[in-house]
């Protein structure tokens, strides 16, 4: 079969809609044809026995498709995510029935609370065992309901160009998040009469972006206008709404600082003059105390989460709330927004920045400055600088700062590493910080390093990883391996389950329930990969081998041990508000 | 405060939804009351009646999530005293104790009952109302041998609404009109907001 005619001739098919050319194609490689149709050049699974057809037919179209073979679906799906997410485009996944399908559940409830965009496609058992529990037969429609954008099953192979072209525009239109198609084995091996791809672009049910209201955007420029003290925290939105420039218009117009959630980190270079830092329970001291000391709040694509805001009837009460969000769901769902501004922030920034005054909120934003210091003095200078010959995690990224310029992706596991790296990394670019924020998945960046690097193939992609964390997808060193990736692998390694000991130690009286856990010997485990790797608890190694880790050609490990029983601050500890945030 | 709220929602008919909708109430621990879904009198758009025990604020949210899936094109929320309801009861009693005992004339008359089948040892009837109508009779008819009794979901229709088929010519269009947009809120929520 020539491929390339193949291809060429969807296309046609899509420019010229009066010359469509019907082919008799399987399920299968419609499949297939829709992905590049998409725009698709890099998928992320596993094969199994019902989703055969589909890996059959792809070894026709290895020149157009690459395919990386992961070492578990839960790998193949944070890759997938970490793609989406350096990449600005639509992951995609495939896996087989049955453990397959099951497999990626953690990935779409990650995806699905990130809203990052995936398109997972999971075989399933011929449509005439449905329901009897044959063999790999799971439901996992119903699995996947609550942790989906949207899902389908196709039964019947002519559904699969149509489902496959709402799948793709689900996915990445309005607020993303991921879809689940699931295909019978009949309906991959059917041949049938091809048509023709026909890319989605409405559907009378869903309604992606909400028209944006004039009188809220004038009224939101109006307040902005008439405040004192006015704060702007920030989320993914401004990312995935590829609106950076616009928000940066937006603040500096009337020199507000702007403070991001963890997910909104790298929208704003974070050395900017105006960007005060980070929101939340291991943020910054200024953007949390402060919160309830602005007047007017304007949140940016984002969800206020509980870990942004602390105790919400301790919440910036004395502020008034103006809301950019792109779902409507999100206004009021937590904190009452004065101000509801549905839509696109892309549209709606430069809108309300039109009507903004020229300001001088000097003042205020010194007053970031003045906590900042308190902050360093408290915390900082001692997690960067420490007075003892114990390495910090904060150190360890400081450095990497230094040697990488702000220019690197990092992506990090879930952990106290995680608050570290998230707090002290410097960025210069946007879509560079690739973390699981509100799902906290243990075991994401590896994998999702893998995609980062596929996402995003010119960039260093550096993965900041617990001793925890690393321990429960280290299989996917097997698909760095195998296909030479070359992302950097840094253990932050403090013998203990961090963060969870950090709680024990603040709020259980020290009892150290389970989280002494014992790793291997990386640099051997990674040997045995065939990658090379480094070991280092000492100072004086520490700029080295980290210049070696970046300069070598390929994957590379470097484990650092850190000290064991330090903690991250500063905290707003659960049940408190923001303005209760310790520095100690 | 928790009330009973009726919500009205217009979906595609799609495998899958229903329990796509029905997670939003499990999710938070909230109980279905009593569901309706069948079609409306659009053809393809199924219309679900949901009824639920809760406060305002939780039922705007849920709302709101619901509207945001997919396949599903509105939702609406209503307290009782904005729409009309009915409930439908059927009930099966003996027919000999019902012919000897019972005036069944005057049962239906006074309970607005209908006959819907009589054979020689069951008889069944029928009444539609609301929750304490149908109660009335089966307490009535369970003095009289009742065999079984069955009871559907309120079905409501929302007493300022002007139907679905213009509404659903706009969803149609590529390009919205403010008129379907305008409701992620109410209107007069909306003048609130604005300070």
């Amino acid at each position: 079969m020539n491929t390339m005619s193949d291809n060429q001739s969807t296309i046609d098919a899509q420019n010229n809609p009066d010359e469509v050319q019907t082919q008799e194609l399987s399920g299968a490689q419609v499949v297939l044809k829709a992905c590049i149709a998409e725009g698709v050049d890099t998928i992320f699974g596993y094969p199994g026995g019902a989703i055969m057809p589909i890996y059959d037919a792809l070894y026709d179209y290895r020149d157009q498709l690459e395919h990386i073979l992961v070492r578990h679906e839960q790998g193949g799906i944070h890759a997938g995510q970490g793609y989406a997410r350096t990449s600005g485009r639509t992951g995609v996944v495939f896996a087989t029935s049955g453990p397959g399908a099951t497999n990626l559940v953690t990935g779409l409830a990650d995806a699905m609370i990130d809203s990052t965009p995936l398109v997972c496609i999971t075989g399933q058992v011929f449509a005439h065992l449905l329901g009897t529990d044959a063999f790999q037969e799971t439901d996992v429609i119903n699995i996947t309901t609550p942790v989906t954008k949207w899902n389908y099953q196709i039964t019947d192979a002519n559904e699969i160009p149509e489902v496959m072209a709402k799948a793709f525009y689900i996915a990445k239109s309005g607020r993303p998040g991921p879809v689940l198609i699931d295909i019978t084995k009949n309906a991959q091996l059917q041949q049938f009469s091809f048509t023709g791809y026909k890319a989605c672009n409405h559907i009378r049910s869903y309604r992606p972006k909400p028209l944006v209201r004039k009188e809220f955007t004038t009224a939101a420029a109006e307040m902005i206008n008439a405040a004192e003290r006015p704060l702007v925290i920030f989320g993914q939105g401004v990312i995935l709404g590829c609106a950076e420039n616009e928000f940066k218009a937006f603040i500096e117009k009337s020199g507000m600082p702007a403070a991001w959630t963890i997910l909104g980190l790298s929208a704003l270079s974070t050395d900017h003059p105006l960007n005060v830092g980070m929101l939340g329970m291991h943020g910054n001291y200024g953007p949390n105390v402060l919160t309830n000391e602005c007047d007017v709040l304007i949140a940016v694509g984002m969800r206020f989460d509980d870990r942004v805001t602390g105790r919400l009837d301790r919440y910036a009460k004395q502020a008034k709330v103006i809301h950019l969000d792109i779902d409507p769901s999100e206004i009021d769902k937590n904190v009452k927004a004065d101000v509801p501004v549905w839509g696109d922030c892309k549209e709606t920034l430069p809108m309300i920045t039109a009507l903004l005054e020229k300001k001088d909120h000097s003042a205020w934003v010194n007053k970031f400055s003045e906590c900042m210091e308190k902050e360093i003095e408290a915390v900082i200078k001692e997690e960067l600088h420490p007075s003892t010959d114990i390495l910090t995690m904060g150190e360890v990224i400081e450095q990497l700062n230094v040697l990488t310029k702000g220019d690197a992706v990092i992506v990090t596991d879930v952990g106290q590493h995680q608050m570290v790296a998230c707090r002290y990394a410097k960025f210069n670019q946007s879509k560079s910080n690739v973390t699981s924020g509100g799902l906290g998945t243990m075991g994401f960046a590896l994998p999702a390093a893998i995609g980062a690097k596929y996402g995003a193939k010119d960039r260093t992609v550096v993965a900041v990883i617990g001793d925890g964390g690393v321990q429960m997808t280290i299989q996917e060193l097997g698909t760095i391996m195998q296909n030479n990736i070359n992302v950097k692998i840094l253990i932050l390694n403090n013998r203990f389950l961090g963060m969870v000991r950090q709680w024990q130690d603040l709020f259980h009286e020290k009892r150290y329930s389970f989280v002494d856990i014992a790793s291997p010997d990386y640099v051997t485990v990674a040997k045995g990969y065939n990658i090379e790797g480094n070991s280092i608890e000492e100072r004086k190694d520490l700029i080295s081998a980290l210049e070696t880790m970046l300069n070598h050609d390929g994957p590379y490990l470097l484990e650092v041990f850190v000290g064991k029983e330090n903690n991250v601050f500063p905290m707003v500890p659960q049940g408190c508000g923001v303005g209760e945030i310790r520095l100690k | 405060m928790k009330q009973e709220y009726t919500l009205t929602i217009y979906t595609e008919n799609q495998v899958g939804l229903l329990n796509r909708i029905a997670i939003m109430f499990s999710r938070r621990k909230i109980n279905i009351e009593s569901m309706n879904t069948s079609p409306s009198e659009i053809e393809g758009i199924h219309r679900f009646n949901i009824l639920i025990n809760e406060t305002e604020d939780v039922v705007r949210k849920i709302v709101r999530q619901i509207e945001k899936q997919v396949d599903v094109l509105k939702a609406y929320f209503n307290t009782n005293d904005t729409i009309i309801w009915q409930e439908l009861a059927l009930y099966k009693v003996p027919t000999d104790i019902i012919a000897e005992k019972v005036k069944v004339e005057r049962l239906l008359r006074t309970y607005g009952a209908r006959v819907v089948a009589i054979r020689s040892d069951y008889t069944i009837f029928e009444t539609t109302g609301q929750r304490e109508e149908t109660d009335t009779l089966l307490k009535v008819l369970g003095e009289y041998g009742l065999i079984e009794f069955v009871r559907s979901a309120r079905i409501a229709i929302i007493k300022d609404s002007k139907g679905f088929h213009e509404k659903l010519k706009e969803f149609e269009l590529a390009e919205p009109t403010q008129h379907i947009i305008d409701e992620p809120i109410s209107a007069a929520e909306a003048a609130s907001k604005v300070v």
